[in-house]
């Protein structure tokens, strides 16, 4: 397998429009490939991709494989393995990058271990080392308390790309690159496993997700209706969203879709407030992208204040209604 | 329906930030004697995920509990018997130390195949010390058979098939798989249930089975760190600059109108 070569990217398509995500792994992937004078193949695997493949273009492909068929309709390892085995065995690439995303955390060791080779899960940064050309992959460990370089063994070298932890390059309709149909004869018999449906969860208001301010409570919150009244209310003055971190999630004070943290949803907004949230690590990795956290937390020895940038020490019930008082005033 | 959980037996991943503490010549975590061990929470879950499917009909349905380490503690791996799990293997052993996904995986599938009935595999979601999430799918790969991961629900149908919920980000997704198969649970299923008086002293007498390398077919010196495909160059913990500013005044009040204040002068709201 010496003779593996370029960047190949697994994207995601929604409605027929590139995921955010899919720009950013393009933009990862141009960089490393422009290091190596190598080419970046993106591959798109779903249904009614449409112009999706121009975007990737436009985001750094230099070739885009547009495997679009009814059956690919809804993500489902079994069927979408059969479309990369093909693609891996067609581009022979040198590495593989995928999101850290529902789709890419499942696809990518289930391909690994088929290929026989190691990947590396929700990466920061990636890094080709000059001397053996081989990617160095940096990605948080010990639930974001440490980090660490990874490499792995064979080619090709696979990797999983944390969700906002690299930027896109402006997108550009001028560039040059080839939207090819990928057509796989898909094998319905090797398929085990039948998506029956998907549902959708509606949040009210600002996904948290596109949200430039988050206002998110923990366990100090102390139950669900203060995520209805006093945090939605502050959302509300800063047009922001409200989040939490696990615990409210886990005591169902507040719809799973809102956790943010290692296993939730990871956000990078200009403004993040957190509200009796003591700062684990497992939720700062969900939040440390943000330009500004600010801490209201009656602990002063919270772990929160190591990560924030502001801070106040006290009972959020007195605290938050004051904060969203004046800000009302400032800002209006 | 003979199912099969994944339990790895991990440094309480609750323990306070402060006291974590890198041992960076041999690339792993001090464990500082006041952190206990625990079994992996999402790997509590998905013996909760086996033990709703048993509720339905104790008799016809069994779960064995597989753990690989070295030097495992008795109390922690027997959890999920005391929960309500049937039979414990340990795959215990100086030579698994120190594998990655690839080399737990490849263990684990070889002794899976050398307890041969299964229709179900759980595992959590990933472990809390790598974070990795890999040995779930990969376990499904070396297997052969289907695999649905962060499952938030799993029940088994009539006939056989096994409805799961996976969630995904807007939503979930709910599948159908046919068994044998794999599913990896999330915390979202909800909290597991704590061992019994009675199941704790059941657990007490129960002796698991213990295998080395030798016993699944493996030779000792090609699992653990041997069997690695993946590589550390370097571990490290990042300095955290922790200059937070905080703002005081007479009154919470107060403090709170002046931080707002603040932030209005820094040009953040």
């Amino acid at each position: 397998m010496a003779d593996n070569k370029g960047i190949l990217v697994v994207g995601e398509v929604a409605e027929g429009k590139l995921l955010p995500i899919t720009a950013e792994i393009l933009g990862a992937g141009r960089r490393l490939a422009d290091e190596l004078k190598e080419q970046v193949t993106c591959i798109l695997i779903g249904e009614k991709i449409g112009d999706a493949g121009k975007a990737a273009v436009a985001a750094g492909a230099d070739k885009v494989l547009v495997a679009d068929n009814a059956q690919l309709k809804a993500y489902e390892n079994g069927i979408y393995m059969q479309v990369m085995e093909k693609a891996v065995a067609e581009v022979a690439p040198r590495i593989i990058l995928m999101g850290q995303s529902a789709n890419g955390r499942d696809l990518a060791p289930r391909l690994a271990f088929k290929l026989g080779v190691g990947a590396v899960m929700d990466c920061l940064e990636l890094a080709i080392d000059p001397a053996t050309k081989s990617m160095h992959c940096t990605r948080p460990v010990y639930g974001g308390n440490a980090k660490a370089i990874f490499t792995s063994e064979g080619f090709p070298q696979i990797a999983t790309v944390r969700v906002k932890a690299s930027s896109p390059i402006a997108p550009d309709a001028g560039r040059a690159g080839d939207v090819i149909a990928f057509a796989v004869a898909l094998d319905a018999a090797k398929i085990k496993a039948k998506v029956l449906e998907t549902v959708k969860e509606e949040v009210a208001g600002i996904k948290i997700e596109d949200a430039t301010v988050v206002i998110a409570g923990g366990r100090g919150v102390g139950g669900p209706e203060p995520f209805q009244k006093e945090l939605a209310e502050l959302a509300k003055v800063l047009k922001g969203a409200v989040g939490a971190s696990r615990p409210p999630c886990d005591n169902k004070w507040v719809p799973d879709s809102i956790q943010v943290g290692l296993t939730g949803k990871i956000i990078a907004p200009e403004l993040y407030i957190a509200i009796g949230i003591s700062g684990s690590s497992q939720h700062m990795s969900g939040c440390s992208g943000a330009k500004c956290i600010v801490a209201i937390n009656k602990d002063p020895e919270a772990n929160i204040f190591k990560e924030a940038r502001f801070g106040v020490v006290g009972d959020w019930k007195v605290m938050v209604p004051a904060f969203t008082a004046k800000v009302k005033e400032l800002v209006q | 329906m003979n199912m099969i959980v994944c339990c790895k037996q991990v440094l309480d991943p609750e323990a306070a930030p402060s006291t974590f503490k890198l041992d960076a010549a041999n690339n792993r975590m001090v464990q500082p004697p006041e952190i206990k061990p625990v079994v992996n929470p999402y790997d509590e879950q998905a013996v909760e995920a086996a033990l709703r499917i048993k509720d339905k009909d104790k008799a016809a349905n069994k779960i064995t509990i597989i753990s690989l380490g070295n030097n495992l503690a008795r109390d922690v791996v027997k959890k999920p018997l005391s929960m309500g799990a049937d039979e414990l293997i340990l795959l215990e052993d100086p030579a698994f130390e120190g594998g990655d996904s690839f080399a737990v995986a490849s263990a684990l599938a070889a002794a899976i195949k050398k307890v041969g009935q299964f229709d179900l595999i759980f595992c959590g979601r990933q472990e809390s010390e790598w974070d990795d999430g890999q040995v779930g799918s990969g376990l499904a790969e070396l297997l052969g058979i289907p695999s649905v991961t962060i499952a938030k629900k799993a029940e088994v149908m009539d006939g056989g098939k096994v409805k799961v919920e996976r969630i995904v980000a807007d939503g979930y997704q709910v599948l159908e798989v046919s068994t044998p198969a794999l599913i990896t649970v999330s915390n979202e299923l909800g909290e597991a249930r704590y061992a019994t008086l009675k199941g704790i002293m059941a657990a007490s007498k129960k002796q698991p089975v213990v295998w080395k390398p030798a016993d699944i077919g493996m030779d000792a010196g090609k699992v653990g760190a041997a069997a690695r495909k993946s590589k550390i160059v370097k571990l490290f913990q990042p300095v955290k600059e922790g200059k937070c500013d905080i703002v005081s005044a007479d009154s919470p009040a107060e403090a709170a109108s002046l931080l707002a204040q603040k932030l209005r002068e820094n040009k953040v709201i």
